[in-house]
């Protein structure tokens, strides 16, 4: 459910770690509170966010949910298949459903994110 | 976000204990804790009641008898439908408007017997209607009323595989029993009202048996291969199909005319208090109307929003003509869909609206609803 080689934040998204790319999706917890996800929202690539702050949005068919970068940076992807077919954030929300990568420049920012284990007793 | 804890005040339906087993979803809703979805989730319930049967527990409705030779006054003092000329079991869609016409309440009525109604109104809105109609009881006679809300359950089964079902479970009674009509039959022994109605765009019935029959009636329709759909499943189908739900669409603030459901409004009935109000209403311009859109950018409407201009291309309140009433992703259609009530003006089928979707102008198109209708079999 919450895979040990990531990173996790409290608004519920991972971070995988590539060098100094930041790859970044929303995890089991989120999905599964989201319920069937049925659009996404991201901005382009290029664009500046801060660790954090709101970089897009998620709906499922009730409602809709900001999304939050757990890191800060300049974004340099985006994963279309999420924004053109968003099940697949439910499908496979660390594979195919990631979300955003974010070149970072500072890794102490991940100091301050979760491992596996805090995350998921935050949960209980 | 434990449920549990903080739902102790809510109301529960006796269906409550099996929906928890089932592994739903549990939400407020209008003071009842309601499944809101059950582990397949919102689209594959939406799904289902298109493509076979679903069922939801709609006891938390409120169900009130009248009887006696007073009831048809009375109710004609009340509501706003033409009650003489409902024939036995049959239904009717009304407003329960008030002495300005403003809309307090969406409800079904049924003549279950020449002297006897059922009238079914939200639950959410049930205390209002009762603050509504307990002064009016005062000086009225000749009846009574009965709550039978807590005696009973209610179950609405929905879809094309709908009636097929229940003839099964009825001995072939419930086909009989024609759209908008109302009907007794025992489902396998248990005895029940079926209403032939719904509010999913699809046929079917709303079922209503004794409180402690409920149970048994939902085990019995499971294993007929009848899946169970939740609150969120039911907003997308009744919005698919174009039907209204109080609280969004429809307020004290909305009159029947502006909602496009005039002819749900009768007026002339003796004494009926919303009467000279409707009847002003009734031949009044409004100047707004409730529209359906679909969006034809990206992006999913909800209620809310701000309603623009076509063309507008930057926020400003001098474009906004309306505001979004009810918004979702609809599977069936596939894409986001609305209603909402706008500037006469920009109420023709066709018409390009804008709909800020939090300060993302995303573009849409005024239709005609419903968003989806099934063409029903007569009989």
């Amino acid at each position: 459910m919450y895979p040990e080689e990531l990173k996790y934040s409290k608004e519920h998204e991972w971070v995988r770690m590539n060098g100094n790319i930041a790859e970044v999706g929303v995890t089991v917890f989120a999905q599964e509170s989201l319920g069937d996800v049925v659009f996404v929202d991201l901005p382009e690539a290029g664009t500046e966010v801060e660790q954090f702050a709101k970089f897009g949005e998620i709906e499922s068919v009730k409602a809709v949910s900001d999304l939050f970068s757990p890191v800060g940076g300049k974004i340099v992807e985006v994963n279309s298949e999420a924004t053109d077919r968003p099940e697949a954030v439910n499908e496979e929300p660390y594979g195919s459903g990631w979300l955003i990568k974010v070149e970072i420049s500072d890794t102490a920012q991940l100091d301050v994110l979760m491992d596996a284990a805090t995350y998921e007793a935050t949960l209980e | 976000m434990t449920s549990e804890s903080q739902n102790e005040s809510l109301k529960k339906t006796v269906l409550h204990a099996k929906h928890v087993e089932a592994g739903a979803k549990m939400v407020p809703f209008g003071g009842w804790d309601m499944p809101v979805q059950y582990s397949n989730g919102i689209i594959a319930e939406v799904k289902a009641v298109r493509n076979t049967a679903g069922m939801f527990d709609v006891s938390h409705m409120g169900r009130l008898e009248f009887e006696g030779p007073g009831a048809e006054s009375f109710l004609g003092t009340i509501l706003s439908a033409n009650l003489p000329i409902i024939k036995v079991g049959r239904g009717k869609y009304n407003f329960i408007c008030d002495a300005s016409g403003g809309i307090i309440d969406d409800a079904m009525v049924y003549r279950a017997g020449d002297e006897k109604f059922l009238l079914v109104i939200n639950a959410g809105n049930t205390d209002a209607d009762m603050d509504w109609i307990n002064p009016h009881l005062k000086g009225s006679s000749g009846f009574t009323m009965n709550v039978i809300t807590d005696d009973t359950a209610m179950i609405a089964v929905q879809g094309p595989e709908a009636v097929r079902i229940i003839d099964e479970l009825t001995g072939d009674a419930a086909s009989k029993i024609r759209r908008f009509r109302i009907g007794e039959a025992e489902m396998n022994g248990i005895p029940a009202t079926l209403a032939r109605t719904g509010y999913t765009g699809e046929d079917g019935f709303e079922i209503v048996v004794a409180a402690d029959q409920g149970v048994k009636l939902w085990s019995m329709l499971k294993e007929a291969g009848v899946v169970e759909a939740g609150l969120g499943a039911r907003d997308v189908l009744r919005l698919e199909a174009g039907l209204l739900l109080h609280g969004n669409d429809l307020s004290t603030d909305t009159n029947p005319f502006e909602a496009g459901f005039g002819r749900f409004a009768y007026f002339e009935a003796p004494g009926c208090i919303a009467g000279l109000a409707l009847k002003q209403l009734s031949t009044q311009e409004q100047a707004r109307a409730l529209v359906g859109f679909k969006m034809t950018g990206r992006g999913i409407p909800r209620t809310g929003l701000n309603i623009l201009s076509g063309g507008t291309s930057e926020i400003d309140d001098s474009n906004v003509i309306g505001i979004v009433t009810s918004g979702t992703h609809s599977p069936t259609v596939d894409g986001g869909i609305g209603m909402g009530y706008v500037e006469k003006k920009y109420s023709a089928t066709g018409t390009q609206i804008v709909i800020d979707v939090r300060g993302r102008l995303v573009e849409a198109e005024v239709v005609d609803m419903p968003f989806y209708k099934r063409g029903y079999k007569r009989g």
